[in-house]
C-alpha cells in the first residue's frame, strides 16, 4: 500500500531541473552574495535552455498518480513559457546593472516562478493548480516589490500582493465548491462525472464561475484588471516585462486546460462569461490606453485589451479558437519582448524616461530603434504584413466559424480603436520635433533580444508553418478524437 | 445527550469570542479571544472525530500565528481606533455586497446534492487513525503536493528575507577579538597641557 507516487516522473524532468537549479543557485547566491547577481541571471538563462532541451525529449503521460499531465498542449505552452523566461532573464541582467539593483534573489525567484507556472500548465487536479499558481504568484509578488528603495515598487508589490491573495481566495472556494459536488479534485474525475446530464449542478457552475473569475484576475481581465496599470508603473522595468511576457500566458493556457478538459460539457454556462470578459478587457484596453502619458502604463493597457482578444478564441469553444488562441500568444509574446527592450532604453542621463513623450524625435537620433518600435507597433495594432495581423485574424476567424458573429464585429472594431494609441506612439517618434537623445550605451544582450524579437515578427509572413504546426498539435491534445 | 451538550457549549463560545475578536475595543483582547475562538473550534472538530485537524488548530494557529499576532499587535505602534474611526462609513455598502453574496450562497446551497462518486472519497481502512490516514496518503499519493508545497515554503521565506533584511551601517555590535586585543596606545593620547591654553 504504502508506494510513493513517482510513477512517470520522467515526464516532468524539465520541472525537476530547474527546481534543483534554484536550489543550487540559490546556496551560491548566498555563499557570494549580491555582487554575482549578473553571473546568476546568466546562469538561470542557461538553466531555462536546458530545460527547454530536456522538454524536447520528455514523453508525453500522466506522472504522480494522475496529479500531473504532460501532453501536446503543456509542451507548447513550456517551451513559450521558457522562451519569454529566457529573453526577461537576459532583459534583468542587464537592466539591473542599470539601475544598480543588486539582489541575486532575483533570478532565484525568476526560476521558481517559471516552476510553478510550468506545473499550472500540466496540471491534472484542483490541489495542483493551486499549489502552481501559488508558487508563481508568490515569486511574482516578491519581485515586483524586490526595488526597495523606490516606494513606487513597494507600493506595486503590495497592492499585487493584497489583490492577489483575493483571488487566490476566489480560486481555493471555486475549488471547494466544485469538490463539495462532484466529490473529486482530480480532473479526469470531474470531467467523467459532469458528463452525466442530472449532474449538471448549480453548485458546480458557482464554483467554475469563481475558478474562472481569479483566473482572470491573473491575466488581468476586465472586472479584474485594476491592479495592472499600477503594477506594470510601479514595478522595476525588467519585472513589468517579465509580468507581460510569462505568466498570462501560462495562466490562459490553465484557463483553456480547465474550460476543455473538466466543463467542456457546460459549455453553454462558461461562454457567456468569457465572451463578457472578453468584450469588457478588449474595451478598457483600447479606451483605457488613449489618455496614458507613462509608456509603461500604455503597456498594461495594451495587455489588458490583448487577453481580451485571446479569449475571443477560448470563447468560441472549438478546436480552432483553441488553436487560435496558441498562435495569438505566441505572437504576443515574441512582440512584448521587443517592446519592453525598447523601454529599457529609454534612458536619458542615466536615469530611466518612462513617458510617452520621451519618444519624440527618436527617427533622427536613433533610426534603427525607431524603424524597430514602428515593426513592432504596427505589428500590435494588427496592420497586415506583420506577424500581429495574423494572430488577430485568425481570433476573428475562429469566432466567425463559431458563429459568432457579434464578437467578432466588436472585435475588430475596437481593435481600430485601439490601433490609434499604437500609431500614435509611431507619430511621436517620427514627426514630433526631437528631445535630448537617449544614452546609448545599450548592453549587447539587449540589442540581441530586441533584434531577435523584430526579425521573428518580419520572418514570421514568411516562415509561419513553425509556430502553425506546433499550435495545431498542442490544440489537437485537447480533443480527443 | 452529553455530545450535544458539549456541541452547544463549543459552538456558542466559538461564535461568542468571534463576536468579541471583531467588537473589542483593546487590540490584545481581540488577540486572546481570537486563541479563545480557536480552542473551541479545535473542540468542535474533535467531536466530528476529526482529531489531526484539532490538533493542527492547536498547533498551528494557536501555537504560532495568534501568537505571532500577539507579538505583531504589542510591538507595532499602531492606534487602532484611529484606524478604525473611518471604518464606520463603509458599513452600509458592506452589509450590501456582504448581504447579496449570502443570499446567493443560500440559493446554492438549499439545492446542495452529493455527487454519487461521494464514497470515493472515503478512507479505505477503518482502522487506522485519521493522522495515520492522512500520513499514508500525503507522504505516497499526493508525495508530488508535498514537494510542491515545500517549495511554495520556500519562496515564502526568501521573499520575507528579501524584503526585510537589510545591512545598516554604524550598528554598534560586540567584537570579541577586537575588543581584547585593543591596546592603550592605540586609542587613548596623551597631551602636555600648558596652564592657561587649553588643548
Amino acid at each position: 500500500m504504502i508506494d510513493l507516487a513517482l510513477d512517470g516522473y520522467m515526464s516532468a524532468l524539465p520541472e525537476i531541473f530547474l527546481a534543483l537549479s534554484g536550489l543550487v543557485f540559490l546556496i551560491a547566491g548566498v555563499f557570494r552574495g549580491n555582487s554575482g547577481t549578473t553571473f546568476l541571471c546568466y546562469s538561470a538563462a542557461f538553466a531555462f535552455v536546458f530545460s527547454l532541451i530536456l522538454l524536447a525529449g520528455v514523453n508525453t503521460g500522466e506522472a504522480f498518480s494522475d496529479l500531473f499531465i504532460m501532453d501536446d498542449f503543456a509542451r507548447y505552452i513550456k517551451v513559450i513559457i521558457l522562451l519569454g523566461a529566457i529573453a526577461s532573464v537576459v532583459y534583468a541582467a542587464s537592466f539591473l546593472k542599470d539601475e544598480q539593483i543588486f539582489r541575486f534573489e532575483y533570478p532565484v525567484l525568476m526560476i521558481f516562478a517559471v516552476v510553478g507556472m510550468m506545473v499550472m500548465v500540466s496540471a491534472n487536479d484542483l490541489l495542483t493548480v493551486y499549489l502552481g499558481l501559488e508558487l508563481s504568484s508568490l515569486s511574482l509578488y516578491v519581485l515586483a516589490a524586490i526595488h526597495r528603495e523606490s516606494i513606487k515598487s513597494s507600493e506595486a508589490g503590495l497592492k499585487y500582493f493584497v489583490l492577489g491573495a483575493i483571488s487566490s481566495g476566489f480560486i481555493l472556494f471555486g475549488c471547494s465548491l466544485i469538490y463539495g459536488f462532484a466529490g473529486a479534485t482530480n480532473f479526469d474525475d470531474i470531467s467523467v462525472l459532469l458528463s452525466g446530464d442530472n449532474s449538471l449542478n448549480i453548485g458546480v457552475i458557482f464554483g467554475m464561475v469563481f475558478i474562472l473569475s481569479g483566473l482572470a484576475f491573473k491575466i488581468s481581465a476586465v472586472p479584474f484588471h485594476m491592479w495592472t496599470p499600477d503594477v506594470y508603473e510601479g514595478a522595476p522595468t525588467s519585472v513589468t516585462a517579465f509580468f507581460a511576457i510569462v505568466p498570462k500566458i501560462a495562466a490562459i493556457a490553465l484557463i483553456i486546460r480547465i474550460l476543455f478538459e473538466v466543463f467542456p460539457s457546460m459549455s453553454e454556462q462558461w461562454q457567456q462569461v468569457v465572451v463578457f470578459i472578453s468584450v469588457a478587457s478588449m474595451a478598457i484596453g483600447a479606451f483605457g490606453a488613449i489618455a496614458q502619458k507613462n509608456i509603461k502604463r500604455l503597456m498594461a493597457y495594451s495587455s489588458i485589451g490583448n487577453m481580451g482578444y485571446a479569449l475571443i478564441g477560448v470563447a468560441a469553444a472549438t478546436q480552432n479558437g483553441v488553436y487560435s488562441v496558441l498562435v495569438y500568444v505566441t505572437i504576443y509574446m515574441v512582440m512584448t519582448v521587443g517592446v519592453f527592450g525598447i523601454i529599457m532604453c529609454m534612458r536619458k542621463r542615466g536615469y530611466a524616461a518612462e513617458s510617452i513623450s520621451d519618444l519624440s524625435g527618436l527617427s533622427k537620433n536613433s533610426p534603427v530603434m525607431a524603424y524597430g518600435m514602428a515593426i513592432l507597433m504596427f505589428s500590435l495594432s494588427g496592420i497586415p504584413p506583420m506577424a500581429g495581423f495574423f494572430g488577430k485574424f485568425m481570433i476573428f476567424e475562429a469566432a466567425v466559424n463559431a458563429e459568432m458573429y457579434i464578437l467578432a464585429v466588436i472585435g475588430v472594431l475596437l481593435s481600430v480603436v485601439a490601433a490609434y494609441y499604437y500609431l500614435r506612439v509611431i507619430k511621436i517618434m517620427f514627426f514630433d520635433e526631437a528631445e535630448d537623445r537617449f544614452d546609448c550605451d545599450i548592453a549587447f544582450s539587449r540589442r540581441a533580444m530586441i533584434a531577435i524579437s523584430v526579425i521573428l515578427i518580419v520572418a514570421f509572413i514568411f516562415y509561419p508553418n513553425i509556430v502553425f504546426d506546433g499550435a495545431m498539435s498542442a490544440s489537437l491534445a485537447l480533443f480527443p478524437k | 445527550m452529553l455530545y450535544g451538550i458539549a456541541f452547544y457549549l463549543f459552538a456558542m463560545v466559538l461564535v461568542g469570542s468571534a463576536i468579541a475578536v471583531i467588537t473589542a475595543k483593546n487590540p490584545v483582547h481581540s488577540v486572546l479571544f481570537l486563541i479563545l475562538a480557536f480552542f473551541n473550534a479545535a473542540g468542535l472538530m474533535v467531536l466530528l472525530g476529526a482529531e489531526f485537524i484539532a490538533m493542527l488548530l492547536v498547533i498551528v494557529y494557536v501555537g504560532a500565528v495568534a501568537v505571532l499576532f500577539l507579538f505583531v499587535v504589542m510591538m507595532m505602534d499602531v492606534s487602532f481606533a484611529d484606524l478604525r474611526s473611518g471604518a464606520m462609513k463603509y458599513v452600509p455598502i458592506g452589509v450590501v455586497v456582504g448581504g447579496v453574496l449570502l443570499f446567493e450562497l443560500v440559493i446554492i446551497y438549499s439545492g446542495w446534492k452529493f455527487s454519487d462518486a461521494m464514497e470515493l472519497a472515503n478512507p479505505n481502512d477503518i482502522s487506522l487513525t485519521n493522522t495515520e490516514a492522512l500520513g499514508h496518503i500525503l507522504y505516497t499519493k499526493y508525495f508530488f503536493i508535498f514537494q510542491m508545497s515545500g517549495l511554495v515554503l520556500l519562496v515564502a521565506m526568501i521573499g520575507a528575507i528579501v524584503l526585510t533584511l537589510r545591512k545598516r551601517s554604524g550598528v554598534k555590535r560586540q567584537k570579541i577579538y577586537e575588543q581584547v586585543n585593543r591596546k592603550a596606545s592605540d586609542v587613548i593620547e596623551i597631551h602636555k597641557v600648558t596652564p592657561g591654553t587649553g588643548v
